[in-house]
């Protein structure tokens, strides 16, 4: 995957693809509802002082992933019918931290 | 200027996005998304392949931002409705451009693609046919961009605004956290710039936050001195023509300008002073 600007990969970030995390510290995982997909919401990622960092669409498969910094960080989704969720994740550097979120 | 001149909300887009003279523009992040469904009647604008130079790093010129109007049938006394997803960041940079090219009716949809969503309106795949417009652009306005001698003139003398993560800010990241780092050039700030994360300007549902919770962001907790001119800058440009959007159309501050080159290019200039650590 390249970044040659500021977007996001086009059609969100397919947790599907096969991802090395080589020298990044990948946070990467999927939303579901009741055992499916949620294809329409948003993952937030926030440092550990509560702080935005980064934000982005889930995938249609539910999908997301942020390419952090090694440390700890709370990943918060939204989605519509004021449906929340947080989980805190620890980002190791050359690690993929996978996590679904059941909201 | 007040909040009305420069915001709409979802209300008034689904009464009048429509309207004779009114166009919805979605400029988006993902430039996936409006095509998976977006506004009725909005047309899409895509940050890079439209509005960048394929060759040079710059903004397509005016011949070729005339084209680009024309062809989506935008004319010059159209009122444009930007709206996009992640807080309106890549709407606002579109609202800086359109500006930078002297259009006169221009707004964000506060909240942009984000909150229209999370709220269940609708979107339709349907892509509007607007006829072809004449479209003429005015000479850039160079009062609301800045270059890169301008950055380094203002290390301690202006306000410097640096609106990227707190982490990019130290030089522990190049790149924002959903974004590969694979950035080459240096890490850390411009020196004597403040830190305020561009998205402390917004709400968790990517509205504004009020005049005085701004008010109070960028002076009494940042430290800006609002009496005295402003640049603001992140890695290419977009996040701080949100921040730019902020002081310059919502407080009504009279000379800030987005460095656009931003960190890319300042992070890779040889022999320019360079910070590294935590916001003081």
């Amino acid at each position: 995957m390249t970044a040659d600007g500021c977007g996001a990969p086009a059609g969100g970030a397919p947790v599907s693809a096969a991802t090395d995390a080589g020298a990044q510290a990948v946070v990467q995982g999927r939303v579901t509802r009741d055992g499916s997909a949620v294809g329409v919401g948003y993952a937030r990622l926030l440092n550990s002082g509560g702080d935005f960092v980064a934000e982005v669409p889930l995938g249609e498969d539910g999908g997301f992933r942020f390419f952090a910094a090694p440390g700890s960080w709370t990943l918060r989704v939204l989605a519509p019918g004021n449906i929340r969720a947080e989980r805190v994740v620890s980002a190791d550097t050359g690690k993929i931290t996978e996590l679904e979120v059941a909201v | 200027m007040s909040r009305s001149d420069v915001l709409v909300d979802a209300e008034w887009v689904e009464a009048h996005g429509g309207d004779p003279g009114v166009v919805l523009v979605e400029v988006d992040e993902d430039t996936s998304a409006y095509d998976k469904g977006h506004i009725r009647n909005a047309v899409k604008i895509d940050w890079k392949t439209d509005l960048q130079d394929p060759v040079r790093r710059d903004f397509v010129d005016k011949a070729g931002f005339d084209a680009l109007l024309s062809e989506r049938g935008i004319a010059n006394d159209d009122t444009v409705i930007l709206y996009g997803g992640n807080n309106n960041w890549f709407a606002a940079y579109a609202y800086w451009y359109f500006k930078l090219y002297g259009h006169r009716n221009v707004k964000l949809l506060d909240g942009g693609r984000k909150k229209w969503e999370l709220e269940s309106r609708e979107l339709v795949t349907e892509v509007p046919q607007r006829p072809r417009t004449s479209y003429h652009a005015k000479e850039q306005d160079q009062a609301i961009r800045a270059f890169r001698d301008e950055v380094v003139a203002a290390i301690g003398n202006d306000n410097l605004v640096d609106v990227r993560s707190p982490d990019e800010f130290a030089g522990r990241l190049l790149a924002p956290a959903h974004l590969p780092q694979e950035q080459a050039q240096r890490g850390g700030h411009v020196p004597t710039a403040k830190n305020v994360p561009w998205s402390k300007a917004a709400d968790e549902d990517g509205t504004f936050k009020s005049d005085d919770a701004l008010r109070a962001l960028y002076g009494d907790e940042a430290g800006l001195d609002f009496g005295k001119d402003t640049i603001a800058y992140c890695r290419i440009g977009e996040r701080s023509a949100h921040t730019w959007f902020v002081l310059h159309e919502l407080l009504g501050q009279p000379n800030v300008k987005n460095y656009d080159g931003s960190w890319t290019e300042y992070g890779s200039l040889v022999g320019v002073p360079i910070e590294l650590g935590d916001a003081k």
